[in-house]
C-alpha cells in the first residue's frame, strides 16, 4: 500500500450552513440606466420578496467550499480510472483553453451565419472527420450525449423505414446491452426483445436468425461488446439483418478499441453513435457534458436532424429545408464546446497518433488482463480489445463479492473498475485502463489487484469492511433510498 | 506523443510479456477482411501552439467584441472568474459519475446543493441533478406528467420557445403521442387562455407553458395553474432565462418546473453545452427521470451523500426507466452552483432588476423612434419591437454596420411577426449600446 498515505482534508459543512445575512461573494457594475420598479413593471404579484433559504457568502468562502469539496473526489488527474466501459482517459488541457477563446465561447447560437464562419468550420471539419474515423457517409453533431445519440439513432432508423411504407416495432437488443439500449428503444415507441449471447460472449447467429422477422426494425449493438471482445461474426449479423430488412446499429461507447484499425461503416453498420467524452477525451466532469455524435450511411442521411450545413457561393450556411428530417433533438447545434475539445485532441493525434493510441489502448488492457489472470475468474477467454472482463466466482466462494473487490481498491489508491456489469456475467469486474495510463501505473494497480486476492484468502473480513482509509467510510446507499431527502431543508 | 505515457522500449517490454511480436497481433480477433486497408485521412498530429492557432483563426471567423442583442434561450450575463478557477479543478473536471460515493462526495455533495438552490429558485420540493438543456427537458417533463396521469395528451402554448417545441415534436410525434399548440393573445402576447380552455379535457397529461414565455413576457401563471388543476391536468412551467427567478415569484402553482440555467452557468458558446433542470413536488419524486442526490450516513454514522432512487434509471430498469438518461450536464451544474453562490440571496436580486432597467431603456429608447412594441403583458429582459418604415432585417444590417448584432428576426418562427425583432439587453448591455442600436431603429424609420 506504498501508493497511498494518509493526509488531512479540510471538513467542511453546506454552503447553506456557512450563510450568514448581508455577506456577498459579488460586486455588479454600476447600473448606467434608470432603475426600474420591479412592482410597477411587473405587476405586484408577480415580484418575490426574497429566494427564501438561499445562501449568503463571500468570495473567499466559495473558494474554499469548493476547494475543500473537491479534495474529496477522486479523478483522473490523480490516477488510473479502470471503469469499464467507460473510457476514462486524460484529458488534454489545452482542450479547456481553446474552448474558452473569445469569438468561441462567446458565440451567441442566432447570431448572422456571416459572423459565424469561423464555428460553421469547426462543426463541418469534425463531421468530416467523425465520418473518415467510423468510415461512415455523414454525421449530426446535435445528440447532447450517448444516449441521446440513441435515440436519434433509433428515430432516424423509424423514419427510415416509415418512408418505404414499412412499420416495424420490435428492437433487438442482446443481454449483453447497455442499460440505455433497451431504454432508449422504449423512449423511441419500439418493443425491445432481448437476444442471448453464446458461450463465447457474443451474439449467437442462430439466435440472431430466429428473432429477426419482418416486424424488426433493428438490432442495437456494442462493438466490441461489453465483455471487450470484437463481434467478429459482425459481417453476417448486417447481412442477416439487412436479408429481412432491418437496420444494424452500433452503440460506439467502445470505439476506443477502433479507431484507426476497423472501421463500422465497412462491416456493415446504417448507424451508429460516438461518445466524445469517452473516445475522444473530452472531460466527463463529474457526470457530464458529453457530446453523442450520430454517423450514417447514405440512405439515412436525408432523415438527420435540421439543420445541416452546406456551402453556398456565400460561404456556409445552415440548411432548415430538409423536408424528410426527423425534426430537432435539441436546441441549437449540440454541445459545441464539447465539439470544439473533441476537434482539438483529434488535431493534436492526427490520423496515424489516433491509431497508435488505439493500440496502446488494447496493449494496456491485454497487460493488465494477463497480470489478472490465475487470481481472478475469466469467464471468456476470447482475446480481448480494449477492456477485460473477470468475475469473482473464486472470492465469492470465501464471500467477497465483485463490489468489495471494488471497494477494497479504494484503499489502495485507485478508483473501482465497473461492478457487475455486464449483466451476463455474474459478479462482473470490467477493466478499461485506457491508453493513457504508463507501464509503471498499469504495474501498480495489477499488484493491487494481487494483493487483494491474497487478502481475499487470509482476511475477507478486511475486504467486506472496505474502504477504510477514505475520510468517508461504506455510504449507507439502503437508507438514502428508503427515505429520499434530495435537498437541504435546514438543520440536520 | 504527448498524451501517450509510455516510451517505445516499454511497449516492446509488454508486448513480449503477452507473447507478441508486434502489435498488429493485439487484433488477431478481427478478421482481416473487416481491417482498414488505409490510414485515416487526418493530417498529422500538431502542436498546442498550432491548434490553439487554428482555433485563434475561427474564432477571428466570428463575432468578438460584438455587443449583442440576441437572447432568445442564450443569455450573455457577466461570469465571476472564481466560477471557472473551481470548474476547472481537476478533481471536479476529471472525475466520474459519482457512483463510488466514498471517493466522490465532493461532486455529491455539490450535486446536492445544486439540487437545493434550483428547489428555492423554483419553489418546488425537489430537483434532479441536470438534464442536458432546457430544450430536452421539456420532453422529459411531458413524459413525466404522462406517466403521473396516466393520460397522454399534452398542450402546449405558443410561447414557449419554438426550438424546445420542436424537440417535443420530434420525440412525442415518434412515440405516437399527441401533443396540440395552444395560441397566443396577440394583445398581451400571452397564451390565450380561452383557446386554453376550449382544449382542456379529461385526456390532457399536462399544459406546457414558458415565463417569461419566448417573447419576454410574462405569464399568468397562476390563472392558468387554476384552469389546468380544475381538469385533472398537470402544469408544466418551463424557464429558460433563469436570471428572471431573482425577481419573478416562483412557479409554485406548478407541478413541474423544467428549464434552462445557461445564464447563471456558462457563456454562449454557440448554443451549448448548457444545463437542463426538473423540479417537482416531493409526490412525484419516483417518477423523475435522471440522477438525483440523497442524504443519508456512512457506516461511522456520519453524514454523507450518494446517488439513490437508481431503480428509476436505465442501468437498473432498462426497458421501463423513467428516462434513457445517463450522461447530463453535472460540470455545468457545478458552474451553476458556484455562480449561484457567490451572488446569493442578494446578488440574483441586483442581477435582475439590472435586467429589468436595461431592458426597460432599451425598449423606451426603441419605441421613441416610432416602433411599434405589439404586446401589452409584463417583461422581463426581452422585448418583441416592429421597426417603423423598414423591415426587421434592415435594422440589423445598420446594427451591423456598427459592429452590433441586434435582435432576433422573429418571422423564422412566427409568420405572422415577419418583420418583428424579439430584443434581449442583460446587465452586460452599455448604455451606449443599446443607444447605438436604438438609433438604427431611428435611422431605419426616417429613410
Amino acid at each position: 500500500m506504498s501508493r497511498v498515505r494518509r493526509h488531512q482534508t479540510q471538513t467542511e459543512p453546506l454552503i447553506f450552513e456557512r450563510s450568514s445575512p448581508g455577506k456577498v461573494g459579488y460586486q455588479l457594475p454600476g447600473l448606467d440606466v434608470p432603475a426600474v420598479d420591479p412592482k410597477a413593471a411587473l405587476g405586484p404579484g408577480n415580484v418575490r420578496d426574497e429566494i427564501a433559504g438561499f445562501p449568503e457568502v463571500s468570495e473567499v468562502e466559495v473558494i474554499r467550499h469548493f476547494t475543500r469539496l473537491s479534495t474529496w473526489n477522486y479523478a483522473i488527474d490523480l490516477g488510473l480510472y479502470p471503469l469499464g466501459s467507460c473510457t476514462m482517459k486524460y484529458n488534454p488541457r489545452l482542450n479547456e483553453a481553446v474552448a474558452r477563446i473569445e469569438g468561441i465561447v462567446d458565440a451567441h447560437p442566432y447570431q448572422p451565419e456571416s459572423l459565424a464562419q469561423g464555428l460553421l468550420e469547426i462543426q463541418r471539419t469534425l463531421e468530416s472527420y467523425l465520418a473518415e474515423i467510423t468510415g461512415m457517409d455523414a454525421v449530426t453533431l446535435q445528440p447532447a450525449a450517448g444516449a441521446h445519440g440513441e435515440l436519434t439513432g433509433l428515430l432516424l432508423v423509424r423514419a427510415y423505414l416509415e418512408s418505404r411504407g414499412d412499420s416495424r416495432r420490435v428492437v433487438l437488443t442482446p443481454d449483453s446491452a447497455h442499460g440505455t439500449n433497451p431504454a432508449t428503444a422504449a423512449i423511441a415507441g419500439y418493443d425491445v426483445v432481448e437476444i442471448k449471447s453464446n458461450d463465447r460472449g457474443m451474439i449467437d447467429l442462430a439466435a440472431l436468425e430466429a428473432a429477426v422477422n419482418d416486424s424488426v426494425a433493428a438490432l442495437m449493438v456494442t462493438n466490441p461488446n461489453t465483455v471487450g471482445i470484437f463481434e467478429s461474426d459482425i459481417a453476417q449479423v448486417a447481412e442477416i439483418l439487412h436479408r429481412r430488412g432491418a437496420q444494424l446499429y452500433m452503440d460506439g461507447a467502445n470505439m476506443n478499441a477502433l479507431v484507426g484499425i476497423a472501421r463500422p461503416g465497412e462491416f456493415g453498420v446504417d448507424v451508429m453513435h460516438l461518445n466524445l467524452h469517452k473516445t475522444f477525451s473530452t472531460p466527463h466532469g463529474g457526470g457530464g457534458p458529453g457530446a453523442g455524435p450520430v454517423a450514417v450511411m447514405d440512405h439515412l442521411e436525408p432523415f438527420l436532424p435540421v439543420p445541416r450545413i452546406h456551402d453556398t457561393r456565400n460561404g456556409l450556411r445552415y440548411d432548415w429545408n430538409r423536408p424528410q428530417s426527423i425534426g430537432r433533438v435539441r436546441a441549437f447545434y449540440g454541445n459545441f464546446g464539447v465539439l470544439v475539445r473533441a476537434l482539438a485532441y483529434i488535431l493534436a493525434h492526427g490520423g496515424d497518433g489516433l491509431r497508435n493510441a488505439t493500440v496502446d489502448a488494447v496493449l494496456n488492457a491485454n497487460y493488465v488482463r494477463k497480470g489478472l489472470e490465475g487470481h481472478y475468474d475469466l469467464p471468456y477467454d476470447a482475446p480481448s480489445m480494449h477492456e477485460c472482463i473477470f468475475s469473482d466466482a473464486r472470492q465469492a466462494r470465501r464471500g467477497v463479492k465483485t463490489g468489495d473487490i471494488a471497494k477494497r481498491l479504494i484503499d489502495y489508491g485507485f478508483h473501482p473498475y465497473t461492478v457487475s456489469f455486464p449483466l451476463i456475467v455474474r459478479g462482473a469486474l470490467m477493466i478499461e485502463p485506457t491508453e493513457t495510463e504508463s507501464k509503471r501505473e498499469l504495474d501498480e494497480f495489477v499488484a493491487a489487484m494481487q494483493a487483494i486476492a491474497e487478502e481475499v484468502k487470509t482476511d475477507p473480513g478486511l475486504v467486506r469492511g472496505a474502504p477504510v482509509t477514505t475520510r468517508t467510510s461504506k455510504v449507507n446507499e439502503t437508507l438514502a433510498a428508503r427515505k429520499p431527502v434530495v435537498i437541504w431543508t435546514g438543520g440536520q | 506523443m504527448r498524451y501517450l505515457p509510455k516510451s517505445q522500449a516499454e511497449r516492446l517490454e509488454m508486448l513480449a510479456a503477452l507473447g507478441l511480436s508486434s502489435p498488429e497481433e493485439l487484433f488477431a480477433s478481427i478478421p482481416t477482411s473487416l481491417r482498414q486497408g488505409k490510414a485515416i485521412a487526418i493530417p498529422p498530429g500538431q502542436s498546442e501552439y498550432e491548434i490553439r492557432d487554428y482555433f485563434e483563426e475561427r474564432a477571428r471567423e466570428s463575432s468578438r467584441g460584438y455587443p449583442c442583442f440576441l437572447g432568445a434561450g442564450a443569455y450573455h450575463h457577466f461570469r465571476p472568474v472564481v466560477v471557472d478557477a473551481i470548474a476547472t479543478r481537476g478533481e471536479f473536471l476529471t472525475a466520474y459519475t459519482p457512483y463510488q460515493a466514498e471517493i466522490s462526495q465532493g461532486i455529491l455533495t455539490s450535486i446536492f446543493e445544486f439540487q437545493t438552490m434550483v428547489a428555492q429558485l423554483t419553489g418546488m420540493d425537489v430537483a434532479n441533478a441536470s438534464m442536458y438543456d432546457g430544450s430536452t427537458a421539456v420532453p422529459e417533463a411531458g413524459m413525466m406528467a404522462a406517466r403521473i396521469t396516466r393520460r397522454e395528451r399534452l398542450l402546449v402554448a405558443r410561447t414557449v420557445h419554438p426550438e424546445y417545441r420542436q424537440v417535443l415534436d420530434t420525440y412525442y410525434r415518434h412515440q405516437d403521442l399527441p401533443a396540440e399548440t395552444v395560441a397566443s393573445d396577440p394583445r398581451t402576447g400571452r397564451i390565450d387562455l380561452g383557446d386554453l380552455e376550449s382544449r382542456l379535457s379529461g385526456h390532457v397529461a399536462a399544459v406546457i407553458i414558458q415565463s417569461p414565455n419566448f417573447f419576454g413576457i410574462v405569464e399568468e401563471t397562476r390563472e392558468v395553474a387554476d384552469l389546468v388543476h380544475r381538469h385533472g391536468a398537470l402544469l408544466v412551467v418551463v424557464v429558460s432565462e433563469a436570471a428572471s427567478l431573482g425577481l419573478l415569484a416562483p412557479p409554485e402553482e406548478a407541478d413541474i418546473v423544467a428549464g434552462e440555467l445557461q445564464s447563471f452557468a456558462h457563456p454562449p458558446s454557440y448554443g451549448g453545452p448548457y444545463v437542463g433542470i426538473l423540479a417537482t413536488k416531493t409526490r412525484h419524486i419516483r417518477q423523475i427521470p435522471g440522477r438525483l442526490v440523497g442524504q443519508t450516513v456512512d457506516s461511522r454514522g456520519r453524514r454523507a451523500y450518494c446517488l439513490t432512487l437508481a431503480t428509476r434509471e436505465q442501468h437498473i430498469r432498462r426497458a421501463r426507466a423513467t428516462s434513457n438518461i445517463c450522461t447530463n450536464q453535472a460540470l455545468v451544474a457545478l458552474m451553476a452552483t458556484v455562480y449561484m453562490t457567490l451572488l446569493g440571496k442578494r446578488g440574483l436580486r441586483e442581477l435582475a432588476e439590472q435586467n429589468l432597467a436595461k431592458a426597460h431603456y432599451l425598449a423606451e429608447a426603441i419605441r421613441a423612434t416610432g416602433a411599434d412594441l405589439p404586446f401589452s403583458g409584463p417583461f422581463f429582459n426581452e422585448f418583441v419591437a416592429v421597426p417603423r418604415g423598414r423591415p426587421a432585417s434592415d435594422v440589423n444590417q445598420l446594427a451591423l454596420d456598427s459592429r452590433i448584432i441586434g435582435g432576433l428576426e422573429l418571422g423564422r418562427f412566427y409568420p405572422e411577426l415577419e418583420g418583428a425583432l424579439l430584443v434581449c439587453a442583460t446587465e452586460t448591455a452599455s448604455r451606449q449600446a443599446m443607444d447605438t442600436y436604438a438609433a438604427c431603429f431611428g435611422e431605419a424609420a426616417n429613410e
